[in-house]
C-alpha cells in the first residue's frame, strides 16, 4: 500500500512538476527538470529495489476511483513489477544525471523538457497498472510521451518520417494489446488482472492471446519483423531519450510479454516457447547484421538493441518450453538469464548511447565517416564506450557474457524435452545464438574502432573537446556497474530468485552459499564460472607480463610516422571506413539477410568523371511486408476518397442504404 | 594431495604452456622446412627472436592511443589464461572451476577483440584490412567453436574442460558419429583461428592475402613480442584441446601419484610433436585459399558442430 502510493505519487509529480519546472523557469529550465528527475528516479529506484531485495514475494495494491467508473484503478507491485521498476528508474537517474550537462546542447529546450518526465511517468505506470484499463492507457501515456520525444528535432531530414512510422506501429501494437486483453477479459468484462488470473483462459484463447501478445509488446520492443521503426525513430531523439528508449522502453514491452504469458495466462502449453524461440533467434540475427551495415553511429546501436532484445526473447522462449514440458528448474534458470540481459542491456545500451551523445555533441555528427581518432581527444568517454562494447560484445569478465553464457547453459539442459519439434529446433536457436554474439563482437569492433581509434577523418573530429562532468559521470557509473555485475554475477542471480521463484514456483539455487563467488547453475561438476577469479587472473598476469618485460627487457619507446609496410599514406581517407570493415561480413551473410547488391562505375580511359562504387541493402521485411501493406492501404484510400466528392442527394442515399441494411441485419440477426 | 599439490600442478601447468609453446612454433617449423627439403630455422630460434624483440626499444606509430600500446598485455593475458585452463598433462586443474570451455572460447574472443581494435588503432589501411577479415573469420569460426563445445558437454554431462578430459579418459565414451564430426571441426576451427594454411599464411609478409600479419604490422619491439608470444600460446591451446578431448591418453588423472604426472608430462611432449608433424605435412600440401573462400571452409565446421549437436539432441547414443 504505502509503496504503490509513493510510485503514485512519483508519477503525479513527474507528470505535473516537470511541466511546471520547464515553463516557470525557461533560463535554467533544463537543470532543474533533470535534477528533479534525477532526485525522483533516484528515490523510486532505491524503493524498488528494497521492496525487492526487503519484502520478497510479497505483492501491494492499491485501488484508486479513477479511470472507468465501475472499476476504478488498480495499482499492484510485485517482485516482477519492482524488479523492472527498479531498472527502469535506474536508467531513468541516469539518462537525468546525463542530461544535465547533455540537455544544456539542446536548441529547442523546450520541446524535450515537458515531456521527458511525463515519458519517465508512463514507464513507471505501466509496470505498477494492475487492470487492463489503467495498463493500455499507461501504455499509451509511454508511447505517446516517446513520440514526442523522437519528434523534438522534427526538421531535420527523415526524423517526420520517423515519427510517422513509429506512431502508426505502436498504435498497431497497442491495438493488438487491447485485443488480447479483451480475450483475457472474456464476456464478464471484468479488466482486472486478479479476475483474469481467476478464470483461466481456454487452450484456444490463451494461443490466440499469445500470438496477440508477442505481436503487441514484440512491436514495442522491436521484435523482427516488426522492427522497422526502431532504428528509425531511437536514434532521431536527443541521446539521453534514445537512450531511455532503447536501454529500457523496451524493457517494460518485455514486462508486459513476460506479465501475460507467465502471469495471466496461467500454465503454459508445451509448444508455446516455439513461435518465441523461433522470432527471438531470427531477431537477434538480423538485428546484429543490420548492425553491422550501418554507418550512423547511433543507428548501430539501435539495431543492436533488437539482437539484445532476440537474445531476451530466446532466453524467454526457453522458459516457456521448459515451463510447458514441466522442468522448472530449468525454466528457472532460463528465466534468470532472461532477466539478467534485461539488466545487462539496460546498462551497456544506456552507456553506448550516452557515449553516442557525447560524440554528437563533441563533432556535431552522428555519421561514423568523419569520425576517428576519438580516444586521443576524448580519453574518458573513450575508456567508458570501450567497456561498453567489450560488455555488449559478451566478453569475459563483463556483464554481458555472463547472462549469455546462463542462456547457453539453458540451451545444454533441454535434450531432456520431450517433444522432437523443440528438439530439432533448440540446437538451431543455439547456433543462431552463438553466430548473433560473434557479430555483434565484429559490430562494436568497426563501431569503436571506426569512431574512436584511428586518424581523424574530418575537421570534427579533430578538434573534438572532452565532454561536460555530469555525462562522464553519468558514463562512469555505468561502466562501473557493467564490471561490477560481471565479475560478482552470484549476487544479481539472487536477487532475481524471487521474481523467478513467483513467475514460475522454482527458482535457481543459492549462489551466495558457493565459494569464491563462483555461480553454478545446476550443480558444480556441470559448470561453473567465477568472474571474480577471471578478472583477477587477466589483470594480474596482464600487469605481470608488462613489469617482467619492462623490468628485465626494455622499457624504451619511441614515436615515429606509422610503418605501413613502408608505403605510409598521409592522407587520413585511405583508412579503413566503416563500410569497407563491414564489406567482407557484407558478401559473407549479405545475400539472404539484406539482398545487399554492390555497383561498381568505372569510367573508361580518358574520362575523367570519378569512378562510383554503390552498395544497395533491402531490408526484407519493409519489402515483403509493409510495402505491400502500404499499397493495398494507399488503393483502398483512392477508392474511398471518390466517395468525398459526392451530391448531397447521393450522401442522403448512402445514409438510407446504411440504415436499411442495418435494419435486415438486426432483423436477420433476431 | 591436497590444495598444495593442486596449486603445484596449477602452476606448473601454466609455466609449461608458457615456455612450450615457442617450442612447438619452432618445431613446425622446422618440420616443415624439412619437408621442403631446405635445412630451416634452429629448432630455438623463437626463444630467441622473442627476446631479441623484448629487448629492443618499442617504436609506436605518431597518432596511436593508449590502446595501441596496453593491447599486447591484454591479448597475451587473456591467452594464457585461457593456455592454463586447459589441461595438459593433468586433468585436475586447480581452478578449471573458475572458467569453463565456454568460457575459454570468450577469453579467446577477447583476446581477438583487442587485437582487431589494435590494427584498427594507427589509422593505416592494412591494419584495418587484417582487422576486418580477422572479425568476418571469426564470425563463423566463433559459432563453430561453440556448437562443438555443446557437442562435447552434451556427451560429457559438464562444460568444465577438466570434468570432460576425465570423461574421455573412462571407458564409457566410445566411437561415436557426432565425437567425429566435432573433431574435424574443431580441426578446421584451429587451423583458422591460428592464422595457418590454407586459411593464412604465417610466413608472409607484404601480401594482400595476408590477416593476422596484417593486423599486427605496427607493432615493433617488446609489443611484437607480446604478441608472438601470445600467438604461440594460442596454438599450444589449440593442440592441447584436441589433445586433451580427442587423444587423452596419458593425462594424469585426479590425486595421481608423481610418476604419473611424470608420463603426463611425456605424453603430453610426444602428442605436440605428433600435432607438429601433422600440421606441417597438412600445410604443405594443401595451398592457400582465396579469402572469400574461406566462410565455406569455417561453414563445414559450423555445419559439422550443429549437425553434431543434432545429434546429441535425438539420440544418447550417437
Amino acid at each position: 500500500m504505502p509503496l504503490v502510493g509513493f510510485f503514485i505519487g512519483d508519477v503525479v509529480l513527474l507528470v505535473l512538476g516537470g511541466a511546471a519546472l520547464a515553463w516557470g523557469r525557461q533560463r535554467r529550465g533544463s537543470d532543474a527538470v533533470y535534477g528533479a528527475t534525477l532526485v525522483l528516479s533516484l528515490v523510486a529506484f532505491v524503493a524498488a529495489l528494497a521492496h525487492l531485495l526487503g519484502a520478497s514475494g510479497t505483492a501491494e495494491t492499491l485501488v484508486l476511483p479513477l479511470g472507468l467508473p465501475w472499476s476504478g484503478a488498480h495499482f499492484r507491485i510485485d517482485a516482477l513489477s519492482a524488479f523492472f521498476l527498479a531498472v527502469v528508474d535506474f536508467g531513468a537517474a541516469a539518462a537525468s544525471l546525463y542530461a544535465i550537462g547533455y540537455g544544456r546542447h539542446e536548441h529547442e529546450p523546450l520541446r524535450v523538457l515537458p515531456f521527458f518526465p511525463v515519458f519517465l511517468a508512463g514507464m513507471n505506470l505501466v509496470l505498477i497498472a494492475d487492470d487492463a484499463f489503467t495498463f493500455l492507457l499507461a501504455w499509451e501515456f509511454m508511447s505517446l510521451a516517446s513520440w514526442a520525444l523522437v519528434m523534438a528535432h522534427h526538421r531535420e531530414a527523415g526524423n517526420l518520417r520517423a515519427g510517422l512510422v513509429y506512431v502508426t506501429m505502436a498504435s498497431a501494437g497497442t491495438f493488438a494489446l487491447l485485443l488480447a486483453f479483451g480475450l483475457l477479459a472474456g464476456t464478464d468484462g471484468d479488466f482486472t488482472f486478479a479476475a483474469i488470473r481467476a478464470h483461466g483462459p481456454t487452450p484456444v484463447v490463451a494461443a490466440v492471446v499469445l500470438g496477440l501478445v508477442l505481436f503487441g509488446t514484440g512491436s514495442k520492443a522491436g521484435l523482427v519483423p516488426l522492427h522497422v521503426w526502431l532504428p528509425l525513430a531511437h536514434p532521431a531523439a536527443p541521446s539521453h531519450v534514445s537512450a531511455l528508449m532503447s536501454g529500457v522502453m523496451t524493457k517494460v514491452a518485455i514486462y508486459g510479454f513476460m506479465r501475460v504469458t507467465f502471469d495471466l495466462l496461467g500454465t503454459p502449453s508445451w509448444w508455446w516457447g516455439i513461435p518465441v524461440l523461433i522470432t527471438g533467434a531470427t531477431t537477434a540475427v538480423i538485428g546484429v547484421l543490420f548492425a553491422l551495415v550501418q554507418s550512423d553511429l547511433k543507428r548501430v546501436l539501435a539495431y543492436s538493441t533488437i539482437e539484445n532484445i532476440g537474445v531476451i526473447f530466446v532466453a524467454l522462449g526457453l522458459a516457456l518450453a521448459f515451463l510447458g514440458n514441466g522442468f522448472t528448474a530449468a525454466a528457472a534458470l532460463a528465466m534468470t538469464a532472461a532477466l539478467f540481459h534485461v539488466l545487462n542491456h539496460s546498462l551497456f545500451k544506456n552507456l553506448l548511447f550516452f557515449g553516442a551523445g557525447a560524440v554528437l555533441t563533441a563533432t556535431g555528427s552522428r555519421d561514423l565517416g568523419r569520425m576517428g581518432g576519438l580516444l586521443n581527444r576524448m580519453p574518458a568517454t573513450g575508456l567508458f564506450v570501450l567497456i561498453g562494447c567489450a560488455a555488449i560484445s559478451a566478453l569475459p569478465p563483463l556483464n554481458g557474457f555472463v547472462s549469455e553464457w546462463l542462456v547457453f547453459q539453458a540451451i545444454l539442459l533441454s535434450p531432456a524435452l520431450w517433444s522432437w519439434a523443440l528438439k530439432l529446433l533448440i540446437p538451431a536457436v543455439g547456433a543462431m545464438l552463438a553466430l548473433a554474439a560473434a557479430l555483434a563482437g565484429a559490430c562494436f569492433v568497426r563501431a569503436y574502432g571506426i569512431a574512436f581509434l584511428g586518424r581523424p577523418r574530418g575537421p570534427e573530429a579533430s578538434d573534438a573537446r572532452e565532454v561536460d562532468r555530469w555525462s562522464l559521470t553519468a558514463m562512469g557509473v555505468l561502466a562501473v556497474l557493467c564490471l561490477l555485475t560481471g565479475i560478482f554475477p552470484g549476487v544479481v542471480i539472487d536477487a532475481l530468485a524471487p521474481i523467478v521463484q513467483a513467475a514460475i514456483g522454482a527458482a535457481m539455487p543459492s549462489q551466495s552459499a558457493i565459494a569464491w563467488l563462483s555461480i553454478a547453475p545446476i550443480a558444480e561438476s556441470r559448470s561453473s564460472y567465477n568472474g571474480l577469479l577471471v578478472f583477477f587472473f587477466i589483470v594480474s598476469s596482464a600487469l605481470l607480463a608488462a613489469y617482467a618485460i619492462h623490468r628485465f627487457a626494455s622499457a624504451a619507446i619511441r614515436r615515429a610516422p606509422a610503418w605501413d609496410c613502408g608505403f605510409p599514406e598521409a592522407d587520413p581517407i585511405t583508412q579503413y571506413s566503416a563500410e569497407s570493415f563491414s564489406q567482407p561480413v557484407r558478401r559473407v551473410f549479405g545475400n539472404f539477410a539484406f539482398r545487399a547488391r554492390e555497383r561498381v562505375e568505372m569510367p573508361p580511359p580518358g574520362d575523367l568523371r570519378p569512378a562510383r562504387f554503390e552498395v544497395t541493402l533491402v531490408d526484407l521485411a519493409w519489402e515483403m511486408l509493409y510495402a505491400p501493406l502500404i499499397g493495398v492501404v494507399g488503393r483502398v484510400a483512392d477508392v474511398l476518397n471518390r466517395v468525398q466528392f459526392l451530391t448531397i442527394r447521393q450522401y442522403l442515399s448512402l445514409v438510407f442504404a446504411a440504415l436499411v441494411f442495418l435494419l435486415l441485419v438486426l432483423a436477420s440477426w433476431g | 594431495m591436497g590444495l598444495i599439490g593442486d596449486l603445484s600442478i596449477q602452476i606448473t601447468q601454466m609455466l609449461v604452456v608458457l615456455l612450450l609453446s615457442p617450442l612447438l612454433t619452432g618445431f613446425v617449423r622446422v618440420v616443415k622446412a624439412r619437408l621442403l627439403r631446405r635445412r630451416g630455422p634452429p629448432l630455438l630460434q623463437p626463444y630467441r627472436d622473442l627476446i631479441k624483440l623484448a629487448r629492443k626499444e618499442a617504436i609506436v606509430a605518431d597518432g596511436a592511443s593508449w590502446l595501441f600500446r596496453a593491447a599486447p598485455y591484454l591479448i597475451f593475458a587473456a591467452t594464457w589464461v585461457a593456455a592454463a585452463l586447459v589441461p595438459t598433462f593433468a586433468t585436475g586443474l586447480l581452478f578449471s572451476w573458475s572458467a569453463d570451455l565456454i568460457v575459454i572460447t570468450a577469453l579467446l574472443g577477447s583476446a581477438r577483440f583487442f587485437l582487431a581494435l589494435a590494427g584498427m588503432d594507427v589509422g593505416t589501411s592494412f591494419g584495418g584490412l587484417g582487422s576486418s577479415r580477422e572479425m568476418m573469420f571469426a564470425t563463423l569460426a566463433e559459432p563453430a567453436l561453440i556448437m562443438i563445445v555443446f557437442t562435447l558437454a552434451l556427451i560429457a554431462g559438464s562444460t568444465q574442460l577438466s570434468t570432460v578430459a576425465g570423461f574421455m579418459l573412462s571407458p564409457e565414451v566410445g566411437l561415436r558419429v557426432s565425437l567425429g564430426m566435432a573433431l574435424i571441426g574443431l580441426v578446421i576451427v584451429a587451423i583458422a583461428e591460428n592464422a595457418r594454411i590454407p586459411v593464412d599464411n604465417p610466413a608472409t609478409h607484404l601480401e594482400l592475402t595476408m590477416v593476422h600479419e596484417a593486423m599486427v604490422l605496427e607493432y615493433s619491439g617488446r609489443h611484437l613480442a607480446m604478441i608472438e608470444l601470445s600467438s604461440q600460446l594460442k596454438l599450444l591451446l589449440y593442440v592441447s584441446l584436441i589433445a586433451c578431448v580427442f587423444v587423452p591418453w596419458g593425462l594424469a588423472p585426479v590425486d595421481a601419484g608423481f610418476s604419473a604426472h611424470l608420463v603426463g608430462v611425456a605424453a603430453y611432449v610426444g602428442k605436440l610433436a605428433a600435432a607438429g608433424i601433422l600440421l606441417a605435412l597438412f600445410e604443405t600440401t594443401v595451398a592457400k585459399m582465396r579469402v572469400f573462400r574461406v566462410p565455406d571452409f569455417l561453414g563445414v565446421a559450423l555445419m559439422l558442430g550443429l549437425l553434431a549437436t543434432l545429434l546429441r539432441f535425438v539420440s544418447r547414443g550417437l
